[in-house]
């Protein structure tokens, strides 16, 4: 059962939007394949390979400024900026992970928390090329969203089935190595700098990817929006850590819960309280579910609180510790 | 010249201030080895505290830090005790945890003043904000210029508290080497705790002091997050002496760059350095990097 | 040509001489100990050779070629592998992955290195955990593992860091059996080790060492004998008791 399981999945999400035909059920499937994609690359470089990246929509952006550009001041489609917004976050990546990689640990991680506000001032300072704060809009090639979510589904599948051949090859075993202890892998042969290079360069370009897929899909960026260390970068860790650090569905389970949290408070817990103002007429549960839906950043806030304390190798990770809880099934033994 | 000098005292009075809010992050730092990311968000809550002292209390911020001090102080030790200790115990793959907390907690902190200030800006105008005197050709701000009294004082009184007491003996202890701190009897939960208490504080009192001349708005966080790690980078990561020459060197930087190249890069000087240092001065980062 | 040599190795930490001036030859195929007290900077010459640490001066030969400075995972991929004396087992992968991820840097693919890898574990005795995560070994195997890591990278000299301490008196037993065993197949050895008594028993030659310097060289029989090394080390062994 377990083995079918990925292809039931791929089933069901090919024939999904055949079956749920409105289109804001659609969208939020969109936006989870997207995390899928960007979800899978974090885990490379911070799951695997141990780099923790607070930094990227750094290459998110790069990738959603390469497809906008494409289209404004090339006249390209920019559909052919998918793979361009990959290589132009390499671009990024590559002098960047060269300066940082020979420094360890936590240092990495707050060079990507810069790189992310350097990426976002260069967005807005350059308003020449970029539009500055005003951002770019281009006209979406499709107005339905069935062709945007095979597209993206494509790019999911692609990456959640490139990663695992990845983490199956060499570069799996020297990332994973490279995770666990630098100095012994070092010592069996392993360039450590080179593969966590190959590594940050894998996630970058699903990032970017992503980054230009978001920018064909929605048709509109900014600077705030595309390099917002909020919506992006940190969204990026919690699809990373909720679904499973350093598993291959991690990332799949990541992206569902982590939309669907962002959309249960930017909802107001799904029009739970418009509802129950509507009901009761109540002015001030009016006023409290306009602050719930602002509420989302704090929602994330809180969460990522609760999930390092207690699931800090998320859903897939730490999935033992789940079904330990529950007062039914095997896992009483490892509550004890 | 003037011009010069002007901004080389705007530099060096802002420095001051930086100073404190990095001594704070520096002692954090050398303690439990990490960055802590919610550390301009502190700040952030004691220029609310301030504010709310001001226009509800009727208090002057400069007797508000008599309030922001103490309520940050016990903020940071719950922060540190209720989320960042137990995380040492909790078996996990990613190193960054405890830092990605802190992530965590500055977006807590941000979201819940947003909900109960909301988003707009608020200000402290006391008689004294906009008042400033002269030496020669060069104006001081009054108010920055008591802050930045207050601030060296703190400084000072932070020194003698490292070097002559026995708390502070502990805290230097437990930054030097935790395993002989720990050898020696001292107790480094309890350590960590306090340290993260006075780190609050200190911040606290920084943004204290800010209130009468700057604006508040709850992202404002953020970007004294930022200056804060920077401020610490420079000053090679730890040391408390190092934190004061980083202050000043922002503050300096921050001033000349506001003058001499443009308002609208304020914010991207504290990066600069920052990715300078990251090209030129690594090894001044062997701390962090625990090698 | 010589096969391995040490020449004039220096290394200052800060003001202080960690190794001061120590050069040695190490013959093809033989098991060539060094020995100290604790600090006496054994540790630090697997450090230089491997590159973990640079040398302030002096240099580090291979089969004539210079390898100072070389990058530590291209030392490895210069067939000279090594051991740590505090395991880095890569903890969170079975003891077969972290065989596997060292016959990697033979092995063209994935299969060539699995096969390496479990060839090398039943050689060195640990086949039977080959699933078992490396953290949950016991110490005794976490020691084996180290060894059988750097062995799947088919070193033609393996430096063996404090192997023997903190195994219990069967499992010194067995770890002797195994050092010997990889010195059959051609590799040649040098063994930094604490235990008197192993190291006497296995070394073909002995280097003593005492605050960075070189104290004596020769055989066990005639470094036990030495003056300088009865005063330095096993005086200091036998005065703790």
């Amino acid at each position: 059962m377990k083995r079918f399981a990925p292809f039931l999945l791929l089933v069901i999400l090919i024939l999904f939007p055949l079956l749920v035909r409105d289109d804001y059920h659609q969208h939020l499937m969109i936006l989870v394949l997207m995390w899928v994609v960007i979800g899978a690359g974090w885990n490379v470089i911070a799951g695997y390979t141990g780099q923790v990246s607070f930094g990227d929509a750094a290459f998110f952006g790069t990738g959603a400024y390469t497809a906008g550009l494409f289209a404004t001041k090339l006249s390209i489609s920019p559909w052919w900026a998918m793979a361009a917004g990959g290589v132009a976050a390499m671009a990024v990546a590559f002098p960047f992970g060269w300066i940082c990689f020979r420094l360890r640990g936590a240092y990495f991680a707050l060079a990507t928390l810069a790189l992310n506000e350097v990426m976002r001032h260069i967005a807005t300072i350059w308003e020449d090329l970029t539009g500055g704060m005003v951002g770019i809009l281009i006209i979406q090639t499709f107005v339905s969203k069935v062709p945007y979510y095979y597209i993206a589904l494509a790019l999911a599948v692609a990456a959640v089935i490139g990663v695992q051949a990845v983490m199956g090859s060499k570069w799996g075993y020297y990332f994973v190595s490279i995770r666990e202890d630098q100095d012994a892998a070092e010592s069996l042969g392993i360039d450590t700098h080179l593969y966590k290079m190959i590594s940050l360069n894998i996630a970058a370009f699903l990032t970017g990817m992503a980054g230009s897929l978001y920018m064909n899909y929605m048709g509109f960026i900014d600077p705030e929006v595309v390099f917002s260390l909020h919506d992006i970068s940190i969204m990026a860790i919690l699809v990373g850590i909720v679904g499973g650090v350093g598993t291959v569905y991690g990332p799949v389970v990541g992206a569902f819960i982590m939309v669907a949290v962002h959309e249960f408070f930017r909802t107001g817990f799904f029009g739970f309280f418009k509802g129950l103002a509507a009901l009761t007429g109540s002015q001030a549960i009016t006023t409290l579910a306009k602050y719930v839906m602002q509420a989302h950043v704090l929602g994330f806030g809180i969460l990522v609180v609760v999930v390092i304390l207690v699931l800090p190798n998320g859903i897939v990770g730490d999935w033992k510790k789940i079904t330990g809880w529950l007062p039914l099934g095997g896992g009483r033994r490892s509550a004890a | 010249m003037e011009v010069f000098l002007q901004t080389l005292v705007a530099g060096i009075l802002k420095g001051g201030l930086y100073g404190l809010i990095g001594i704070g992050m520096t002692l954090i730092m050398g303690v439990m080895g990490i960055i802590n990311l919610a550390h301009g968000q502190l700040m952030m809550v004691g220029m609310y505290i301030t504010f709310v002292c001001f226009h509800y209390l009727g208090i002057d911020p400069y007797f508000a830090l008599l309030v922001s001090m103490p309520a940050l102080f016990l903020l940071g030790v719950a922060i540190q005790k209720y989320t960042l200790n137990p995380l040492i115990e909790v078996e996990s793959i990613l190193p960054e945890n405890q830092v990605l907390m802190t992530v965590g907690i500055g977006m807590v902190l941000t979201e819940v003043a947003r909900f109960i200030f909301s988003s707009d800006y608020k200000s402290v105008q006391t008689s004294y904000s906009s008042s400033s005197f002269f030496i020669g050709e060069i104006s001081f701000s009054l108010a920055l210029t008591i802050a930045f009294f207050i601030a060296v004082a703190f400084t000072l009184f932070m020194f003698w508290f490292l070097l002559r007491t026995d708390l502070g003996r502990s805290i230097r202890a437990t930054a030097q080497d935790k395993d002989a701190a720990l050898l020696m009897g001292v107790n480094a939960q309890r350590i960590t705790i306090l340290t993260f208490g006075i780190g609050s504080a200190l911040v606290a009192a920084a943004g204290t002091l800010l209130m009468p001349i700057y604006y508040l708005f709850p992202d404002i966080g953020g970007p004294f997050t930022r200056k804060a790690f920077v401020i610490t980078i420079l000053g090679g990561l730890g040391s408390t002496v190092g934190a004061i020459f980083g202050g000043l060197t922002l503050g300096l930087a921050e001033a000349f760059g506001a003058t001499y190249i443009g308002m609208a890069f304020d914010d991207m000087i504290g990066l600069v350095i920052f990715i300078l240092v990251l090209i030129f001065l690594p090894s001044g980062f062997k701390r962090i990097t625990k090698v | 040509m010589r096969f391995f040599e040490v020449k004039n190795l220096v290394k200052y930490f800060g003001g202080l001489a960690a190794v001061n001036d120590v050069s040695f030859e190490v013959k093809e195929g033989e098991i060539f100990g060094l020995i100290g007290p604790n600090g006496s900077g054994k540790t630090t010459i697997f450090n230089l050779i491997s590159n973990f640490h640079s040398p302030t001066s002096g240099s580090v030969l291979f089969k004539g070629r210079d390898i100072t400075g070389l990058k530590t995972h291209r030392i490895c991929k210069a067939r000279i592998a090594r051991t740590f004396q505090v395991v880095k087992p890569l903890g969170r992968m079975t003891v077969l992955d972290n065989v596997v991820a060292a016959a990697f840097s033979r092995a063209k693919t994935k299969h060539e290195a699995r096969d390496l890898a479990m060839e090398t574990l039943e050689f060195c005795g640990l086949a039977h955990r080959k699933d078992m995560l490396a953290k949950s070994l016991p110490i005794g195997e976490r020691k084996r593992l180290e060894i059988t890591r750097a062995m799947a990278t088919l070193p033609e000299l393996l430096l063996l860091d404090e192997t023997a301490a903190g195994l219990n008196p069967s499992e010194l037993v067995e770890a002797i059996d195994l050092i010997r065993k990889i010195r059959e197949k051609g590799v040649t050895i040098i063994i930094v080790e604490h235990i008197m008594k192993v190291i006497m028993t296995i070394s073909d030659r002995i280097h003593a060492i005492n605050f960075g310097r070189t104290i004596a060289e020769g055989t066990p029989g005639e470094v036990a004998n030495h003056p300088a090394v009865i005063e330095a080390y096993l005086g200091e062994a036998y005065a703790r008791g």
